[in-house]
């Protein structure tokens, strides 16, 4: 490790009703591989869009080789050589792989592109790196690994001094990002700074020199590699106070007869090999970090992705679930973690939205009994005391919490057995949040059963009855409630 | 990890297949069986005058398509070029049969009426961030009111070949004792050159292909992306004028406001039959001039077959939609 290029010290930034970050500091120095952790939302990709200038800071200073700056945007940032390879690579894939490194700053023989030296100026540079990719290729044609090389390449073109890996092996194999490490001990070699965003514990021991733990948008602290256990680090992750109580045992009567089983289940990258099973009256909660499979596993399992291979039994007979329209009608009811997308149609009514699902029910010929559609989302709105004004009120008018009322009113009108909760409580306050909590106690008590995908440690712990613990796609882990801690969960979804 | 992750058969793997491209091969074999045939089912195909009228059909669509070319692979589209194409010839022709002026200041009113409404297009789109299928729809119904109105519902005639300012005509079919030479192919020969380059060569081509592809990505590169945007339904305007140019050039009925509808779907249809993706990104202009001639053999050929415009406008139809499904299935495979 050399001398420091990057300091940030005391960098604060609030949103409305979110403090961001609280007096965050780190520090990179030259030839010095350094790892910033957390868990979502500690404020780890915050930070970095601070200091390359997407978003102002309030306060605290940005020293970079001896002087304070403050970027305005990513290119001013990128111009001083600070430099981010994006997790979603930012490419053109139609384009060749040197036109896509030299965009915006071609080289020009009169009017028209040199694109014989913008080839040969990219050859040079895949030769520094040591990796062999043809830069005529079309970008769309390469792997995403190589995709990435690229994207490496193009940070050094720029003479980057400190480039910035937001969660770069997310979607390599394992000899891709052998190939990663190799270039990056290179660049570390080469006296570059580089900050290393990953969520996979046994690749900052791996690949970092230094760690520096983030949590709730605070600054925990920095630790030498070496020096550290992969434990200190995770408690270092989650060690914060558990508010509200958490749950101490499962409420779920034992012999509680198996409503879904899930056998050897797999689609895509996401979804590998994931079995388990839900029981009448249970809440089971599925924990992870972000890209773990969980929010994939549901979509698979409701039919919204097909599946490779793996089956479904519901009340021990065999389904065969290849669309969402399927899942319904096996009585699986899905909540989506963006609801403004896939839960409810925002220009229509709450009466509307809620008889979507079973439109059938309330037809009188070919027309809608829009009396009865009135009287029976009524009958959902009182019982979940949603707050409109009326069952006429578009459901674009209303907050969150009650938009998300009118999703579950919405499968509790379709009958729903079984109902997948995807991030139940997102961008909803704090008082919606308890009363959804108490909805979904009061339901698992009636005898429905619930999957609950969040990615808040509290409510993990909190409204489950189980715990499945997903990382990259895998179940790491079953946990009952009654052994829950938020270590041993940190673990298993950090468990490659 | 391998760079390429492309399978394919021996056929599709050849290099000189690869070299010229599938598409362009299964195009040019397209233009053959129709002119084949054609020919077989009906003689009276097998003629000169043929030859001239498929060419004729071609210079008007080519330059449209050339535009909708570049709109297409911006991620875009430009509905307006049928319509528009006749709206500037008959402001063009309007000011010559009607204002007497020269018909080199019709010509070049022609597409100065185009440049305007590529601009008018080119704002809807890329600053004011209007759906490019629904702006330029509307710029359709605005062109052809529009040119009702320029001359008062009248049909508009330009010049004919043997009035002394006919000699615009030349430019694309010298008629010499009887013999007819068809220039005007030369002048699209040109134009696809020209623009080949600008689209493979230059930073507008590069820019539009880049829009097109990932424009978020292209934006965050720093690429002028409202420009550039722009500058591809601005070229589109400036073809569509010089399609209304070859439109009044080469045939010689007097030019009806109100027409013209419909034509912007030979040259969309031509642009996406040469290869040129609906969701934007890729295209080449050489395959579009390919496409153009599929379009621009069958509206020449089907009358001799006994198939009229109500059959032309169905076979269209089905031609177009099998251009778009081949080119939904080339995307799914690239995904």
């Amino acid at each position: 490790m050399g001398e420091v290029i990057l300091t940030m010290k005391g960098i604060d930034k609030s949103f409305p009703g979110v403090h961001a970050l609280d007096h965050v500091d780190l520090e990179v120095r030259k030839g010095e591989v350094h790892a910033l952790m957390g868990e979502n939302g500690a404020g780890k990709s915050t930070l970095m869009k601070v200091l390359t200038g997407i978003y102002s800071k309030d306060s605290g200073t940005i020293t970079y080789e001896g002087r304070e700056v403050e970027f305005h945007n990513p290119r001013e940032a990128q111009e001083a050589g600070i430099v981010i390879v994006h997790q979603e690579l930012n490419m053109m894939n139609h384009l060749t792989v040197a036109q896509n490194i030299f965009i915006g700053r071609e080289f020009m023989k009169g009017k028209l592109i040199d694109d014989a030296k913008m080839n040969a100026e990219a050859n040079k540079l895949f030769q520094q790196l040591g990796i062999d990719i043809n830069p005529a290729e079309k970008m769309g044609n390469l792997t995403v690994g190589k995709q990435q090389m690229c994207e490496i390449a193009k940070a050094i073109s720029h003479e980057a001094k400190v480039i910035i890996f937001d969660e770069p092996s997310a979607a390599l194999t394992e000899a891709e990002i052998e190939e990663l490490f190799k270039i990056i001990r290179d660049l570390r070699a080469k006296q570059l700074g580089i900050v290393y965003i990953s969520h996979r514990m046994d690749e900052i021991k791996v690949i970092t020199d230094r760690v520096t733990v983030m949590r709730d948008g605070g600054y925990v602290g920095t630790l030498i590699t070496e020096q550290c256990t992969k434990d200190d680090i995770i408690n270092m992750m989650v060690g914060r106070v558990i508010y509200e109580d958490p749950k101490t045992a499962s409420t779920v009567p034992p012999g509680a007869p198996v409503v879904l089983k899930v056998e050897h289940l797999n689609a895509g990258k996401m979804v590998k090999d994931v079995s388990f099973e839900l029981h009448k009256g249970e809440i089971l909660g599925f924990s992870g970090l972000m890209g773990a499979g969980r929010t994939e596993t549901a979509r698979a399992l409701f039919g919204a992705d097909p599946k490779e291979s793996g089956d479904i039994y519901i009340n021990g007979t065999k389904v065969d679930i290849k669309s969402p329209q399927d899942a319904v009608k096996h009585g699986i009811g899905y909540l989506s973690e963006d609801r403004k997308r896939y839960g409810i149609v925002v220009g229509k009514t709450v009466a509307e939205n809620s008889t979507m699902a079973h439109l059938k029910d309330f037809l009188s010929g070919v027309f809608i009994d829009k009396k009865k559609e009135n009287d029976v989302t009524q009958k959902y709105v009182d019982r979940l005391k949603t707050k409109t004004p009326s069952v006429d009120q578009l459901v674009v008018n209303l907050s969150g919490g009650n938009q998300q009322k009118v999703v579950l009113a919405k499968w509790l009108v379709r009958n729903c057995d079984i109902l997948i909760f995807d991030e139940p409580t997102r961008g909803i306050d704090v008082g919606a949040k308890s009363e959804i909590y108490h909805l979904m106690n009061e339901l698992a008590a009636e005898g429905k059963s619930i999957i609950m995908i969040s990615s808040e440690m509290t409510e993990i712990l909190r409204m489950s009855d189980r715990i499945v613990v997903m990382c990259e796609g895998r179940k790491t882990a079953e946990i009952d409630i009654a052994e829950a801690t938020q270590e041993n969960i940190m673990h298993a979804a950090t468990l490659r | 990890m391998q760079t390429t992750s492309k399978s394919g058969n021996a056929f599709t793997n050849n290099p000189i297949v690869k070299a010229i491209g599938l598409q362009r091969i299964v195009v040019v074999l397209a233009v053959i069986l129709e002119a084949v045939l054609f020919s077989i089912l009906s003689p009276a195909f097998r003629q000169y005058a043929t030859v001239v009228s498929i060419l004729d059909y071609s210079y008007y669509i080519s330059f449209m398509a050339i535009g909708v070319t570049f709109c297409l692979i911006s991620g875009g589209n430009d509905l307006s070029v049928g319509t528009g194409m006749i709206c500037y010839a008959l402001a063009g022709g309007f000011l010559v049969q009607q204002m007497h002026m020269p018909v080199w200041v019709g010509l070049i009113v022609t597409i100065a009426m185009g440049l305007i409404f590529g601009v008018i297009n080119g704002v809807m789109v890329a600053i004011m961030n209007l759906p490019p299928f629904i702006a330029t729809l509307c710029t359709m119904l605005i062109t052809r009111g529009f040119g009702s109105i320029i001359t008062g519902g009248m049909a508009v005639s330009w010049p004919s070949r043997s009035s002394p300012d006919g000699w615009f005509r030349s430019m694309f079919k010298i008629i010499n004792n009887g013999k007819i030479i068809p220039v005007g192919f030369l002048i699209v020969l040109l134009a696809i050159l020209i623009m080949s380059i600008v689209l493979n060569k230059t930073k507008v081509g590069r820019y539009i292909i880049a829009i097109g592809s990932n424009k978020e990505a292209a934006r965050l590169s720093g690429v002028n992306v409202i420009k550039y945007q722009m500058m591809a339904y601005i070229i589109s305007g400036f073809f569509a004028g010089l399609a209304g140019i070859a439109y009044a050039a080469t045939f010689s009925s007097s030019v009806a406001p109100g027409t013209g509808a419909g034509l912007e779907l030979d040259a969309i249809g031509g642009a996406i039959i040469g290869g040129t993706s609906m969701t934007g990104g890729s295209g080449s202009i050489i395959g579009t001039l390919l496409g153009v001639f599929v379009m621009s053999l069958l509206k020449t050929g089907l009358p001799y077959v006994g198939l009229q415009a109500n059959w032309q406008q169905i076979i269209t139809g089905i031609v177009l939609i099998v251009a778009i499904y081949i080119d939904v299935l080339k995307n799914k495979h690239t995904a």
